[in-house]
């Protein structure tokens, strides 16, 4: 006698259905996932994996299909009906309270009033158990991302979960970061706790992950083990067209002019729990791509904001551009001597994003572009100005008249990065160029970068996507702390040397974590 | 010299009442995320309701009840046009201050001059004639008892139950406590109608003990200063007291330089008390860290669930 209980799989969906408004994200999709098994879940953005597994979770309620969970046939009503079957869910946007401490926030996910009694001292129990460090009375404004994603985890293995779902667990981790993560994945699923891991990272998913499901469009596109498939069989299964890898950049002799001058930019960050600028200083010559490899909240944003000029420097001479102390200019004055940026946040701070494409790209290009004569906007050629935008950068979309929250991640990403690039910028400076961004933009995103840099731009790009900094720059430094390290060349760095450099100063910044680890 | 300081005392108890009444409830209200501007509004409505009442029946506690029934009754009809039909709170709240403020008026315009039984003192025998304190602790209605007694299990409930977790989990983020299951539009109604059961109380205390009579805007702004208290006092409970207090003592002062004849035009000394709270609360609450630890980060946003 077989017991569905306890063998066959764990969960089978069938003809998973669900249509939004416009937009059908779910068309018949199926999965199945094994007992210890971690599982992969990949597509592009926007293919619906989102939308499946928050089916599971009760988030999202399907209009068709199927769920069958320990070989009973269920209707998850809510979160509180997954948690209770034995469904965890760890979000790619933590849905953590920020005012409130480690210990509070887990009390809050936790059902009963039976299970919050000595809950500070099963936090501890677990996070030590499962190598994640935490420290319970901390609130988690002060914490770093990494830690955040622990509360997340912890949050989940209090209740013993059968099925770990994790959305993108990887993207806000460093190299060893991950290998610990992985660890604590791996002992998961040896115990008895299926995963479902949903990632852009095919590397990642290829090394952790025993079977998988692709889906394209919200269908099912194909099954298959991934540790058999090669990076790029998998992505093209993903997008459903070849991929060409970007040739690798002939290293370009660093005996040109200077474009971009950092001397000693020391910034006081404006905002309470930022981090300061320390004395940094870089040289970036024209046509060289300079990474700028780190842990998120070890100095990026400020240094994004300083160079862009949102927060100007205290020194005029402490930022060059092409020769002219731009330290004190704002970013309409940088704009005009032909510096060029692109945040890391696409929505409020990138683009308006009830405003049309049109008016986006009016926005950041109205001076080099000339699109203004008296005052007023030349709506003719605004909208020409997009269009090619649109064109050269394939975004899909109705056109210069779209709302820019109508365009997906990706989408809008390529409009942002193109309506910068199209300005013919002398400097570039890139924050997180592809974060959240599918890997056909992605690799549209590049090749532009590319482009421009052959093209005698220098650009900077900041990410913490390692593998992204190893394609495109010539040199590598790293900010820890808010100092940047030397840069070195590609060819004499690895990404053991550079994770060494991204975590060794982090750590020694956040006592909390180094009096827990031990 | 003894009296004179039991009377500061007295009166400064008595004024701070209305105020930690209703600011007490917009302090809950605020910490689900939610602002409601309509406190003068609905203080007015309790204060009519309450008087009205107390004089028809001659029964003080209906009135307070009936203040009580307006009050809330005001708050759910924010409730309904900001959280369920989601209008701009702000505009819905000062909507409900300048709908109060008519309808009281209207209600009360036959009551004018008229006087209403008082909400009795509260004596105990031995306490109540000890000197000093005597008066100050043990002399005042049962509504300041009940203002202070419910300031204290708001406070510890805010910072030490369950409850208290989930008003501030809804407040901080009304996504993540929706997706932990957490029913955040009955939990804002629910504090909103909280808000205005005390809003009313306040009212109630103006019209039957304060000032035991019925004026047009009786109020006079304590309402909105309610609203600041809980604003810079950063949404701290025991600020909120002291903010309170100190409203009270410089009503009383100012009041008595007047009577002293003290040649300070007396438009600067009435409006002292509202200046005076609002600067000392601004300069007590300057730390950046704490404001954005302490304040509900959903304030004034509304919630929509995505299904």
């Amino acid at each position: 006698m077989n017991d569905p209980m306890r063998t066959g799989p764990l969960l089978t969906m069938t003809g998973m259905t669900k249509q939004y408004p416009g937009c059908l994200a779910n068309d018949h999709v199926s999965l199945t996932v094994e007992r210890n098994q971690i599982h992969a879940l990949l597509g592009e953005n926007g293919a619906g994996k989102s939308t499946l597994v928050k089916t599971i979770y009760g988030v999202v309620k399907p209009d068709a299909g199927e769920i069958i969970w320990q070989g009973q046939k269920v209707a998850i009503q809510n979160p509180g009906h997954a948690q209770r079957l034995g469904v965890g869910m760890v979000f790619q946007h933590f849905s953590l309270f920020e005012a409130l401490t480690v210990t509070e926030n887990i009390a809050l996910g936790l059902g009963s009033a039976r299970e919050r009694i000595g809950l500070r001292e099963r936090i501890v129990r677990i996070s030590n158990e499962y190598g994640l460090p935490l420290d319970p009375d901390r609130v988690v404004h002060d914490l770093s991302v990494g830690e955040r994603q622990r509360i997340e985890i912890v949050r989940c293995l209090l209740q013993n979960p059968k099925l770990l779902i994790m959305d993108e667990p990887t993207s806000v981790l460093t190299p060893s970061e991950v290998k610990k993560l992985f660890v604590t994945l791996r002992r998961l699923a040896a115990e008895g706790c299926s995963i479902l891991y949903i990632s852009h990272k095919l590397e990642e998913v290829r090394a952790l992950c025993s079977a998988a499901t692709i889906m394209r469009f919200g269908k099912n596109v194909g099954e298959c083990a991934p540790a058999e498939k090669t990076v790029k069989e998998l992505a093209e299964i993903m997008i459903n067209m070849t991929l060409h890898a970007p040739t690798p950049r002939p290293l370009t002799a660093s005996s040109k002019p200077p474009r971009l001058v950092l001397d000693k930019l020391t910034i006081r960050s404006p905002h309470h729990f930022g981090t300061d600028l320390k004395a940094i200083s870089l040289s970036l010559a024209g046509g060289e791509i300079l990474g700028i490899a780190g842990i998120a909240g070890n100095g990026q944003s400020e240094l994004m904001d300083a160079l862009s000029g949102e927060v100007p420097a205290g020194k005029p001479e402490s930022i060059m551009i092409d020769g002219v102390a731009a330290g004190h200019m704002g970013p309409h004055e940088r704009r005009g001597i032909h510096g060029c940026f692109v945040p890391e946040e696409r929505n409020g701070h990138g683009a308006v994003t009830a405003m049309t494409l049109a008016e986006n790209a009016f926005l950041s290009g109205f001076t080099r572009q000339a699109l203004v004569r008296f005052g007023i906007i030349n709506t003719r050629k605004t909208a020409a100005f997009a269009e090619h935008i649109i064109r050269s950068f394939d975004v899909r979309t109705t056109g210069p008249k779209a709302e820019a929250r109508s365009l997906s991640g990706g989408n809008l990403q390529k409009f942002l990065v193109g309506r910068e690039v199209l300005q013919d910028p002398a400097v570039l400076v890139i924050n997180q160029p592809t974060w959240g961004v599918d890997a056909g933009a992605a690799l549209a995103i590049h090749e532009a970068i590319m482009a421009l840099a052959e093209a005698g731009a220098a650009v900077m790009i900041i990410s913490q996507d390692l593998d992204e900094i190893f394609v495109l720059a010539d040199r590598i430094a790293v900010i820890a702390g808010g100092r940047v390290s030397a840069p070195v060349l590609k060819r004499e760095a690895t990404v053991e040397s550079i994770g060494r450099l991204m975590g060794g100063t982090a750590a020694a910044e956040a006592p909390g974590e180094m009096a827990l680890a031990e | 010299m003894t009296a004179l300081l039991v009377a500061f005392l007295v009166s400064t108890i008595a004024a701070a009442t209305p105020l930690l009444l209703a600011a007490t409830g917009e302090l809950v209200v605020e910490k689900v995320g939610v602002l409601n501007l309509g406190v003068e509004g609905m203080m007015l409505a309790g204060a009519i309701a309450a008087f009205a009442t107390a004089n028809e029946t001659g029964v003080t506690s209906l009135g307070v009840v009936a203040a009580l029934v307006a009050g809330i009754a005001l708050a759910l009809l924010f409730a309904v046009v900001s959280l369920t039909l989601q209008a701009n709170q702000t505009a819905t709240g000062l909507a409900l201050t300048i709908f109060g403020r008519g309808f009281s008026a209207l209600v009360g315009a036959g009551y004018v001059g008229i006087p209403a039984p008082t909400l009795p003192k509260i004596h105990i025998p031995l306490l109540s004639d000890i000197p000093v304190l005597g008066p100050v602790v043990f002399g005042h209605d049962i509504l300041v008892y009940l203002s202070l007694a419910i300031l204290a299990v708001v406070a510890w409930c805010i910072r030490s139950t369950h409850l208290g977790l989930i008003l501030r989990a809804v407040g901080d983020s009304h996504d993540a406590a929706h997706a932990l299951g957490y029913p955040v539009v009955p939990i804002r109604y629910a504090a909103v109608a909280f808000g205005g059961a005390l809003a009313g109380l306040a009212g109630a205390y103006m019209s039957l003990a304060y000032t035991p009579l019925w004026a047009q805007d009786m109020t006079a702004g304590r309402g909105w200063v309610a609203v600041a208290l809980v604003t810079f006092s950063a949404w701290r409970p025991f600020w909120l007291l002291i903010g309170a207090w100190f409203f009270g003592a410089l009503m009383y002062l100012s009041l008595y330089v007047q009577a002293l004849g003290v040649a300070v035009p007396s438009a600067l000394l009435s409006a002292l008390p509202y200046i005076g709270t609002v600067i000392v609360l601004v300069l007590i609450s300057r730390d950046a860290r704490r404001i954005r630890l302490h304040r509900p980060a959903m304030l004034g946003r509304p919630f929509q669930s995505r299904a």
